[in-house]
C-alpha cells in the first residue's frame, strides 16, 4: 500500500499534545490522509503513550490499539498524542501530570474532561478528530465545554484492547469531532467486533446520518434538571429540546429515580477496578529504574507513592478499600446492584421513548483551578455517568453557548442504537446550522 | 469464605476455601488414637499448545527467558485477556472425570496482590463462581479403598517466575521470567478426607494418573504441579462427628511442595513438629509453613506480613462462562479404574499387576502393545515386575524401550528359545546399551550375537552324558541316597551349559538320566 507524509507541526498553545508526530505517514481509505490526534491512553506503536502519568514516562507500546490500527488501514494520519487527566480520572484535564489544557474558547478555564486534549485539539482546529474515551463522561464532557462533538458508543461496540484501562466494565473509546457527520465518519471506522476483546460485540456500524426525526419519542427525565444544573444551562438545553420537537419528535417528560445512585455507583465500581488496573505500575516494569537499596517491597511502594498524581493515589485508595475484606459487600457488591437499577431504569424507559435527552454538563466549563474540592468535581459528573453505568450510546453536540461559553446538549439511546443518537444529533445540528 | 455458596457475593471475606474446616481454639493432650487430617490444594498446568489468555506458545522450558511473551501475558497496559477454549475444555474433561458438577455459570476474579513475578499485579483466578464443585476420587486407602471428595475445581493463570542466579541466598538481585506467566492452571482442592501423608501421596498420584489418562497434564514438565496441603490432628472422631463446626486444633497450610514425594515428606514432617508442639502443651497457630525440599522440613512464614486481601473481583474483561451444557458432550477416555478392572478382566492379570500396570498411562499403553503380541499374563510379569525393576534401578522411563523389543524377549522366553535368567541379561543389555548410547540390537540379534540360546535339547543331554561320565564319585553318593550330590551335578551341568538350559528342565532330565541308568 502507498503511503505518504503529512506534515504537523501545530501552533499549540492550549497544550493539547503530549506528543506530536511532526511528519506522520498516512495511507489510502475513507480517511485518507486526515490528521487525527489520539488520546494518550490508547497505546500506539513506537509512540510513547504515558495516560498522562509520570509513571509511564517514557512508556513507548510494542503494539497499537485495535482502533489505532483500523485509522491507520483507513488512510488516517496519527499526529499525535493527546493530553488528558492522569489515567483518565478527572474532569478538568487538570490532573495531567504533564500540565493542564487550556479551553480554546477561553485559556482561564478548562476543556473539561479527561479527553480534554482530544477536545481542544479538534476546537482549536489543529486537527479535523480525535479519538477519546469515556468512562463517566470524558468524551462528552470535554466535547460539551469545548463546543465540538462527542461519542461514548455502546459498551462492546468498539474494541478496547489497546486502551489503558483505568475501569473496564465502564469505559469505551469514541469520535471525537467538530459536527455529527465527521464524528459518524470516524465511528464507522473504529467501530466493529474484535477477537481480542472478550466484551466486544460483533455491531459494525455502516450509517449515514439521518435527519428526519418526524414522530422520534425523546424522553427527558426531571432528574436531568435538578438541583446542580445551572439554570441556564438548562435553559438552553430546553430549546435544544425544543428545536427538535418543532423537527417532529415528541416530548416525553419522565424520571430515572435510580439517577438518585448513579454517582456513588459509578465511583464506587472506577476506584474499585481503578486500584486492580493501576496496580501493576511497581516501578519493575514501567517508569525509569528505582535506583535503591531498599528491598522490594519498599521501593514500590516509594515508586507508587511519588510517581502517581494525588488524584490517582486517592482513586487507588479509595478502590483498595472498596474491595477490601468486609467492605467488598457493603462498597462494590452494592455498588453493582445500584448500577443494575441504573440499568433498569434505561431499559423501562426506553420501551416509552427512542431516545433520552438532557445537559451534558450541569454547567458550563470551570475555571482553571475552580474544582479544587474532589467532591465538588466528582458531582458534575452526575449527568454523563448513567449512560456509562447501563452501556448505552450517548453523544453530546454543541447547542449554543452561555457568557461566551459552548453547552452541550446529550442524547443517549437503546443499547447497540448509536444510530438512532447520532441521527438525533444530527437533527438538532442541522436544524439550527 | 465459610457459608459462602455459589452465586452469592461474600460480605465478611477470608482466604478460607470453601468447604475446608474453620479455625478454632482448643488443645487436648496429645494421644495415640489422634487423626491425621489432611486437605490438599493441587494446582496442575493443563498441557495446552498455547497460554491460557493468548497465543503465546507453552513450550517455554528450553527456551530463553522472557521469549513466550507478548502484550497480554506481559500485562502490557491495555492488553486484554481471550479465554483459550481447549484449556476450557482440558478443564472440563477434569472437572468430568473427577465427578464434578459444572456451574451454569462460572466467574473469573482478579485476586489482587504484588508480586514482581505477577506482571498485572493481579492473578486471573476464579473465586466465589468456581467452573465446577463436589466431585469425588477413589484411591487406595490405608484401609481399603477410599472415596476423597473434591469440594471445587478452577482454573486460573500461572504468574511467572523469579530468577536468582548463584541461588536464592547469594544472588544480589532477582531477574523475572514471564515464559511461565499465563500458563493454564487447574486448581483441584479436597475436603479434609485424607488421613495419612501416604494417603495425600496416593490422592496426588491418582490424581495424576487421572490427568494423564485425559491427556491434559504432563507430569513430566519440570513445575507442572504444585501442593498446598492442610494438616491438623485431632482427638479421634471429632472431625467426623462435628464436620465442619468441630472444636479442635488448629490446622496449618503447607504450601511449595512441588513434588509427589514431596508431599509425603512435608507432612510426615509436619506430623512430627505437631506432635511435639502439642506434646509440650502449647498450642498449634493456625499458620502457613513452607516447605524446605531439599531440607524435608517446614519453616514458618513471617504469618501477619504474608496475610493477604485478595480483594477479590469478578474480572471485567472476561465474560462469564456457561460452559455446563458443554460437559455431556465430552466424551472421556477409559479411566484408571476402568482399565485396571478391563486388565484383569481381558488379559488375566493379578490385581496388583493391573494396578501397577494402569498407574501409569504410559505404561497401561506399553503393556496393552505388547500383550497383543505376547502372552498377556507373562508379559504382565515380565512388563509390572522385571521391567520397572530394571527401569527404576537405571532411572530410566518406559519411553526408553519399544514394545516391539519386550514383546521378542517375552516370545523368547515363552518358546523357551532362553531361560528366565538370560532373558533378564538381554533385557539389561539391551537398557544399558541405551543408556550408553550404542543400541544393542533386537532380543533375538542379542541372544544370536551372546549364544545365549536355551538348548537343553541338543546341549543338555551332551553335558547330562558328559557330566555322568566325569563324576563318577557324584552318581555313586547319589545312588546311595546323598541329596546333595543330585544338586552337585545339576551344578555341574549348568557349568557346561554356560546357564543356557533351563533349570527346572535340566533337572527333569538329569533326573531321567540318572534314573535309566539305575535300570
Amino acid at each position: 500500500m502507498a503511503r505518504s507524509r503529512l506534515s504537523f507541526s501545530p501552533d499549540d498553545r492550549v497544550n493539547a499534545f503530549l506528543t506530536t508526530c511532526p511528519e506522520p505517514e498516512y495511507g489510502t481509505g475513507s480517511l485518507e490522509g486526515l490528521a487525527i490526534a489520539i488520546k494518550d491512553n490508547i497505546s500506539t506503536k513506537g509512540i510513547p503513550t504515558t495516560a498522562g502519568s509520570r509513571i509511564l514516562e517514557g512508556y513507548v507500546p510494542p503494539y497499537d490499539a485495535h482502533v489505532v490500527s483500523l485509522l491507520m488501514a483507513n488512510g488516517a494520519a496519527i499526529v499525535g498524542k493527546t493530553n488528558m487527566d492522569e489515567f483518565g480520572m478527572g474532569t478538568t484535564t487538570e490532573n495531567s501530570a504533564y500540565g493542564p489544557t487550556l479551553n480554546p474558547h477561553d485559556t482561564g478555564r478548562v476543556p473539561g474532561g479527561s479527553s480534554g486534549g482530544s477536545a481542544a485539539a479538534v476546537a482549536s482546529g489543529m486537527v479535523r478528530m480525535a479519538l477519546g474515551s469515556d468512562t463517566g463522561g470524558s468524551i462528552r464532557c470535554p466535547a460539551a465545554f469545548c463546543g465540538i462533538v462527542g461519542l461514548k458508543p455502546t459498551y462492546g461496540r468498539v474494541s478496547r484492547y489497546g486502551l489503558i484501562a483505568y475501569a473496564n466494565s465502564l469505559e469505551q473509546i469514541g469520535p471525537m469531532a467538530r459536527t455529527v457527520m465527521e464524528t459518524s465518519r470516524l465511528m464507522q471506522v473504529i467501530a466493529g467486533y474484535d477477537p481480542r476483546d472478550s466484551t466486544s460485540v460483533d455491531q459494525p456500524y455502516c450509517h449515514t446520518p439521518e435527519k428526519n426525526i418526524q414522530g422520534r419519542r425523546i424522553g427527558v427525565p426531571e432528574e436531568f434538571f435538578g438541583a446542580g444544573v445551572d439554570p441556564v444551562v438548562a435553559a438552553k438545553v430546553w430549546e435544544a429540546i425544543e428545536v427538535l420537537e418543532r423537527k417532529g419528535a415528541d416530548i416525553v417528560t419522565c424520571r430515572m429515580p435510580a439517577m438518585a445512585y448513579a454517582l456513588a455507583a459509578y465511583y464506587v465500581t472506577c476506584v474499585s477496578e481503578a486500584s486492580s488496573n493501576l496496580a501493576r505500575f511497581d516501578g519493575v516494569r514501567y517508569g525509569p529504574a528505582v535506583d535503591t537499596k531498599k528491598p522490594w517491597h519498599e521501593a514500590f511502594q516509594e515508586r507508587r507513592g511519588t510517581s502517581f498524581g494525588k488524584e490517582v493515589r486517592r482513586r487507588i485508595m479509595l478502590g483498595t478499600f472498596a474491595l477490601s475484606s468486609g467492605y467488598y459487600g457493603k462498597y462494590y457488591a452494592k455498588a453493582q446492584s445500584a448500577r443494575q437499577q441504573v440499568k433498569s431504569d434505561f431499559l423501562r424507559l426506553f420501551k416509552e421513548v427512542d431516545v433520552i435527552a438532557g445537559p451534558t454538563m450541569p454547567t458550563i466549563a470551570f475555571r482553571l483551578g475552580e474544582k479544587a474540592d474532589p467532591l465538588s468535581m466528582y458531582l458534575s459528573d452526575i449527568l454523563t455517568v448513567p449512560a456509562n453505568l447501563a452501556g448505552v450510546p450517548a453523544i453530546s453536540v454543541p447547542c449554543g453557548a452561555v457568557d461566551g461559553m459552548p453547552v452541550g446538549l446529550q442524547v443517549m439511546g437503546r443499547p447497540f442504537e448509536d444510530e438512532v443518537v447520532i441521527d438525533t444529533a444530527y437533527a438538532y445540528e442541522q436544524a439550527v446550522d | 469464605m465459610e457459608n459462602l455458596s455459589a452465586g452469592t457475593i461474600p460480605d465478611s471475606r477470608s482466604e478460607q476455601i470453601p468447604g475446608q474446616i474453620s479455625s478454632a481454639r482448643g488443645n487436648p493432650p496429645i494421644s495415640e488414637t489422634d487423626e491425621t487430617i489432611i486437605g490438599l490444594e493441587v494446582h496442575c498446568q493443563l498441557d495446552t499448545v498455547t497460554k491460557l489468555f493468548c497465543a503465546c506458545s507453552t513450550d517455554y522450558r528450553s527456551d530463553g527467558p522472557n521469549t513466550h511473551t507478548c502484550p497480554v501475558c506481559l500485562g502490557l497496559p491495555g492488553a486484554l485477556p481471550k479465554i483459550n477454549k481447549r484449556a476450557v475444555e482440558y478443564a472440563l474433561r477434569v472437572a468430568k472425570a473427577l465427578n464434578c458438577e459444572v456451574l451454569p455459570e462460572s466467574v473469573f476474579s482478579r485476586k489482587n496482590y504484588f508480586y514482581p513475578d505477577l506482571d498485572k499485579a493481579f492473578q486471573i483466578s476464579q473465586y466465589d463462581k468456581p467452573l465446577a464443585v463436589g466431585g469425588h476420587l477413589i484411591i487406595e486407602g490405608e484401609n481399603g479403598e477410599k472415596l476423597v471428595r473434591i469440594t471445587r475445581v478452577h482454573m486460573e493463570e500461572d504468574p511467572g517466575r523469579l530468577v536468582h542466579k548463584g541461588g536464592v541466598d547469594r544472588a544480589r538481585y532477582s531477574l523475572v521470567d514471564y515464559n511461565r506467566a499465563g500458563i493454564p492452571l487447574i486448581e483441584i482442592v479436597t475436603e479434609p478426607d485424607m488421613r495419612s501423608p501416604k494417603e495425600a501421596r496416593r490422592f496426588l498420584n491418582k490424581l495424576r494418573t487421572t490427568l494423564e489418562y485425559l491427556s491434559v497434564f504432563d507430569s513430566d514438565k519440570e513445575g507442572s504441579l504444585r501442593v498446598d496441603a492442610n494438616i491438623s490432628l485431632q482427638p479421634e472422631g471429632w472431625f467426623d462427628r462435628e464436620k465442619k463446626s468441630y472444636k479442635g486444633r488448629n490446622r496449618v497450610e503447607v504450601k511449595n511442595i512441588s513434588s509427589y514425594k514431596g508431599v509425603e515428606k512435608a507432612l510426615t514432617f509436619e506430623i512430627t513438629r505437631q506432635r511435639n508442639v502439642i506434646r509440650k502443651g502449647q498450642p498449634i497457630e493456625q499458620a502457613t509453613r513452607h516447605f524446605v525440599e531439599t531440607r524435608g522440613i517446614t519453616t514458618a512464614s513471617r504469618s501477619k506480613e504474608e496475610e493477604h486481601d485478595y480483594r477479590y473481583f469478578p474480572e471485567p474483561d472476561l465474560c462469564p462462562l456457561r460452559v455446563s451444557s458443554w460437559v455431556d458432550l465430552i466424551e472421556l477416555p477409559e479411566l484408571p479404574d476402568a482399565r485396571r478392572a478391563r486388565f484383569i478382566r481381558q488379559y488375566g492379570c493379578s490385581s496388583n499387576h493391573a494396578r501397577t500396570l494402569t498407574g501409569d498411562l504410559k505404561l497401561a499403553d506399553f503393556y496393552e502393545k505388547v500383550a497383543l503380541k505376547a502372552d498377556p499374563l507373562l508379559s504382565a510379569t515380565w512388563v509390572a515386575d522385571t521391567l520397572i525393576g530394571e527401569l527404576n534401578y537405571r532411572d530410566m522411563g518406559i519411553g526408553a524401550v519399544t514394545p516391539a523389543h519386550m514383546t521378542d524377549l517375552i516370545n523368547l522366553v515363552e518358546s523357551k528359545t532362553i531361560t528366565d535368567k538370560n532373558a533378564i541379561d538381554v533385557l539389561r543389555t539391551i537398557l544399558d546399551g541405551i543408556l550408553k548410547k550404542e543400541p544393542a540390537g533386537t532380543p533375538s540379534q542379542i541372544v544370536a550375537r551372546l549364544d545365549l540360546g536355551a538348548s537343553e535339547s541338543d546341549v543338555a543331554p551332551a553335558a547330562i552324558s558328559e557330566v555322568i561320565r566325569e563324576q563318577p564319585q557324584a552318581i555313586a553318593d547319589y545312588k546311595s541316597g546323598k541329596k546333595g550330590a543330585f544338586m552337585f551335578l545339576i551344578g555341574q551341568v549348568m557349568k557346561k551349559t554356560r546357564g543356557k538350559a533351563d533349570p527346572a528342565e535340566l533337572n527333569r532330565m538329569l533326573q531321567a538320566a540318572l534314573d535309566e541308568g539305575e535300570q
